[in-house]
């Protein structure tokens, strides 16, 4: 990734932190002298870049610079929000007053909490130099590579490489003001073997912690093991769920955890809080200052995110809290809130599963019957209390028998309820960063699950 | 009134847009560009939504920038910028120029494209009342009352409605000498009554879930809904759910409403006959297609009553996917994808269309926003209308199960093998709903499915339905497309297995 070519090297690079600062009390100049009791104001600005290949060669490959500053105004108890990516001071005014008057056309909000003044935050350092450097030509080079070994094996790579950097700062009329800037980089690939395929995928902050050759060397390997495909009947099944199939499942359970959404009497943790939910060995944080996540260490209101034990040994014991429903439920905020206005409060959005340790070997080493689950695809809910979820088995799956991977199996589609999965976990590998495509990323591990409900096989 | 340069001034910013298009071209060209297609575009947005008698988001938005997609050396390259000056532009320019030499590292041979003729127009969505016009304070008014509405009935325990509307000027410019204006007003609303019991979440959504409906078209659209009439109705049926039977795990006869049958095209229709999906360009992420090139005139997609369509242009009416042009260039068509049950058509794009033999882009390259490549996505995919009214297609009924407003879908990733539930069901017996049934599902295989088809509704009864919400691409684009359908029947389908064990 170090080579760099001279042509293909770009000069944008993220405004400073100062000028980040310098725009923000500007807007917050405008919204004092335009009426505004009180203004908070959100700069976000994206350099990313993403090279896309299929067919074995690069069919689209992108760039993007963009910054956007969001206005948040109060005025007389109301509270409204505009977004402009037009930074000259008579559009940023024009967005002031329109944040004001979609303000003054509503009720008064009950309740409505003055913004948060001055925070301390903890330092954390996201910013790889290495991924903002990397370069079209780095990307292309990589994903050559990957294709050529696809030829080599007979088969067809199609996949995304992409880095990028990207910063966020709030600062508000009350004197609160922070930023963040992070870099990302993601190497995604699957292998064609037709009529089968496998895939595997990593997101880090820097781009020297995954090596796509490895990635691709993995799909190709599990790709020409999921040929020959036999069919199973549906039923209940011991699974081993890698890492990627086991955060698109559990992705769905977090929205859950949020004060508001248990207000609201939409989670499935209603009656349910501090009583036994999922197994004993399930145990759960939020943890933004996890030396594996990415992210801001503060929330849509700049309130520094703490860390929340959210299940401890299968207890759900703790929600997170936004101001508004901190207040509501006469507590702290945890630092999970949203921008404001918004309709759902907050959501933890870095999750850490405590893990075991066992491994991938050791659970097949372990099974007498059961499926090895590469990826799991196309997940929705079926039922919100029972957290019952459908969706696909995808790119890999394998019959387990006396403990070796003995066949190849047909696709299934799963009906499972997400309480019952973490109630019937017989093993776990230790929890690291996984990255998938329902979820956004998290720490967990792979597991071993009894009586997965496997309710449909494909024709493939 | 809101300041003119906030939301109302992309008329004024016309001429500059068209320099800045033309600063590209130029730009581009003048680095060793083949061909170059340039799309400048103004978003504009308001997003209201209440909660439980309160306003929850209240929020209005707009983006500009311009996005700049090359051939150099053979291979794409594509980037975008929100510096509108001329430096930004050129810089911008010669960075997708760069992007493009990087792509022909790793290319396997040169891009080609079937011929298209240049255009010089300007469109604009018919459109009676501007929804950006219309006072916040009646937009707000009327939601909260819908709201209010729903709370009245014992049972609710969260109501939630939103309205959204979108504003989308782009000027489009090409190296063949294209120069193409459009705008389009989107407008949507939906209302939603939700009731938690014992160990039960039910939830009922009017005119349909997961936002409402959507159409091209102004104010006039949240006005023809009508939310207040039907608030009360869908609030009772929210709570009357939890004393409903649970829909029977069986093998039989399914109808469908308009809008679960829209949803239903959408992902077993209007999917797989994306030719990027047909021809590998989406295996790592969307995934491919059931639908390959040797089953094209070939395959029985459907009974002889399914005619399905792809109809962007302005005759089919206003739905998400209508344009005079895509953002390709070429202009809005009708294609048959279904013709008397016959697989007949794909949706194609100036590069597909040349890599499958076609003499001609079907015209569906759309893309999101001015930071996104266009990539093939759904206009509007219509199954034509047939005959009679839903009450007719219930009495020729003698045993079956009528399923309204979409609450799961899920389908595999050739397209093939799906399972969606729905928020309500209807038991029907001897040619009548004689109970309600809670949590129904059903699933199937796409051919299997349509071929079971055996009565669509009439053309009064036929509505075109928007999902504004279609995810496709990496980095992903969301999208809307339209889908016009009226309720119709199926026979020998699987229900009830998405609670079969729980």
């Amino acid at each position: 990734m170090s080579k760099k070519s001279k042509s293909a090297k770009s000069d944008a690079h993220l405004a400073s932190e100062s000028d980040l600062k310098k725009r923000i009390e500007s807007v917050l100049r405008l919204g004092k002298i335009s009426g505004a009791d009180e203004t908070e104001v959100q700069l976000d600005e994206t350099l990313d870049a993403l090279t896309r290949f299929a067919n074995n060669a690069i069919h689209q490959n992108v760039a993007e610079h963009g910054i956007a500053i969001s206005i948040r105004t109060v005025v007389d108890g109301r509270t409204a929000r505009a977004t402009t990516n037009r930074l000259d001071e008579d559009s940023l005014r024009a967005a002031v007053q329109a944040s004001l008057q979609l303000a003054h056309s509503q009720p008064k909000i009950p309740g409505l909490l003055p913004m948060p003044g001055k925070q301390r935050y903890r330092k954390i350092s996201r910013f790889a130099s290495e991924t903002a450097a990397t370069t079209p030509e780095d990307r292309a080079r990589a994903v050559k590579k990957s294709c050529d070994l696809a030829i080599r094996n007979g088969q067809v790579a199609a996949g995304i490489f992409s880095t990028g950097q990207s910063q966020l700062a709030i600062g508000n009329s009350r004197g609160l003001f922070t930023a963040h800037r992070e870099t990302h980089a993601e190497f995604s690939i699957t292998m064609q073997d037709d009529p089968a395929a496998s895939w595997a995928k990593a997101n880090s902050g820097s781009v020297r912690n995954f090596d796509p050759q490895k990635l691709a060397a993995r799909a190709s390997e599990k790709a020409q093991m999921a040929k020959d495909a036999q069919e199973l009947a549906p039923g209940k099944y011991t699974v081993i769920l890698e890492p990627a199939a086991v955060l698109d499942l559990v992705g769905f359970l977090f929205y859950d955890f949020a004060a508001t959404a248990v207000a609201d009497q939409r989670s499935c943790l209603l009656k349910r809080i501090n009583k036994p939910l999922f197994g004993k060995n399930i145990s759960i944080t939020d943890d933004a200052y996890h030396l594996q996540q990415l992210g801001a260490p503060f929330d849509g209101e700049g309130i520094p995110r703490q860390r929340v034990n959210l299940v401890q040994n299968g207890v759900p014991r703790n929600l997170v809290y936004s101001r508004a429903s901190a207040k509501k439920a006469k507590t702290k905020a945890t630092g999970h809130g949203f921008a404001l206005p918004n309709d759902y409060g907050e959501a933890p959005m870095n999750l850490v599963f405590s893990g075991g340790d066992s491994s991938i070997e050791k659970m097949i080493a372990a099974t007498d019957r059961g499926l090895l689950v590469t990826r799991v695809w196309y997940i929705r809910e079926v039922d919100p209390y029972e957290k019952i979820m459908t969706g696909m088995t995808r790119d890999g799956l394998y019959l387990v028998e006396n403990g070796k991977i003995t066949n190849a199996v047909r696709n299934f589609r799963f009906n499972q309820s997400l309480i019952e999965l973490l109630q019937n976990v017989e093993a776990m590998s230790p929890a690291s960063r996984a990255t998938a495509e329902e979820a956004f990323e998290m720490v967990v591990p792979a597991m071993k699950v009894k009586n997965f409900h496997l309710t449909e096989p494909t024709k493939f | 009134m809101l300041r003119p340069s906030f939301l109302q001034d992309a008329q004024k910013s016309g001429a500059s847009m068209w320099d800045l298009t033309t600063t590209a071209l130029d730009s581009a060209k003048l680095r060793g560009a083949a061909y170059v297609d340039v799309r400048s575009m103004h978003i504009r947005q308001r997003d209201l939504t209440t909660k439980n008698g309160q306003v929850g988001t209240l929020a209005q938005s707009e983006s500009i920038g311009i996005g700049i997609r090359v051939l150099a050396n053979g291979a794409w390259g594509f980037a975008s910028t929100d510096k509108l000056t001329r430096e930004g532009v050129s810089a911008c320019a010669a960075q997708a120029v760069s992007i493009a030499k990087a792509s022909a590292l790793a290319k396997r041979g040169d891009v080609k494209m079937v011929p298209e003729n240049a255009y010089i127009d300007s469109w604009q969505a018919p459109l009676r009342k501007d929804p950006f016009e219309i006072p916040l304070e009646t937009q707000l008014e009327l939601l909260l009352k819908a709201d209010a509405a729903m709370r009245a009935v014992k049972g609710v325990t969260l109501t939630e409605t939103d309205m959204q509307f979108r504003k989308i000027d782009s000027w489009y410019a090409s190296s063949i000498g294209s120069r193409i204006h459009q705008r389009k007003v989107i407008s949507g609303c939906g209302i939603v009554a939700t009731s938690f019991k014992g160990t039960e979440i039910q939830k009922r959504s009017y005119p349909n879930s997961f936002g409402g409906q959507y159409q091209l078209a102004g104010y006039e659209l949240i006005e023809s809904l009508d939310l207040l009439r039907h608030a009360p109705r869908v609030a009772e049926e929210s709570v009357a759910l939890h004393s409903a039977a649970q829909c029977p795990e069986k093998t039989g006869t399914l109808l469908l409403d308009g809008s679960q049958l829209g949803l239903q095209i959408h992902e077993s229709v209007g999917h797989p006959i994306e030719l990027d999906r047909v021809l590998g360009q989406e295996a790592n992420f969307a995934g491919t297609s059931f639908l390959t090139l040797d089953k094209l005139n070939k395959l029985k997609y459907g009974s002889e009553i399914v005619n399905v369509v792809a109809d962007a242009r302005i005759e089919h009416g206003p739905g998400l996917g209508t344009f005079a042009y895509d953002d390709e260039g070429v202009p809005a068509q009708c294609t048959d994808i279904i013709k008397d049950g016959q697989f007949r058509g794909y949706l194609s794009n100036r590069e597909m269309a040349q890599l499958i033999g076609l003499s001609r882009s079907s015209g569906t390259m759309r893309t999101e926003s001015w930071n996104r490549l266009p990539i093939i996505r759904m206009t509007n995919i219509s199954i034509k209308s047939g005959s009679g009214s839903p009450e007719e297609l219930i009495a020729g009924t003698d045993d079956g199960i009528w399923m309204e407003t979409n609450r799961s879908w899920s389908i595999d990733d050739r397209r093939y093998q799906f399972q969606f539930s729905t928020e309500v069901g209807w038991e029907i017996k001897s040619g009548k709903k004689v109970r309600m049934l809670k949590n129904p599902s059903y699933s199937g295989v796409t051919t299997e499915f349509w071929n079971s088809c055996d009565a669509i509704c009439g053309k009064e009864y036929w509505t075109l339905w928007g999902t504004p919400n279609c995810g496709k691409g990496q980095p992903m684009q969301t999208m809307g497309t339209g889908h016009g359908a009226s309720p119709a029947r199926f026979r020998n389908v699987k229900m009830g297995i998405a609670f079969s064990g729980h």
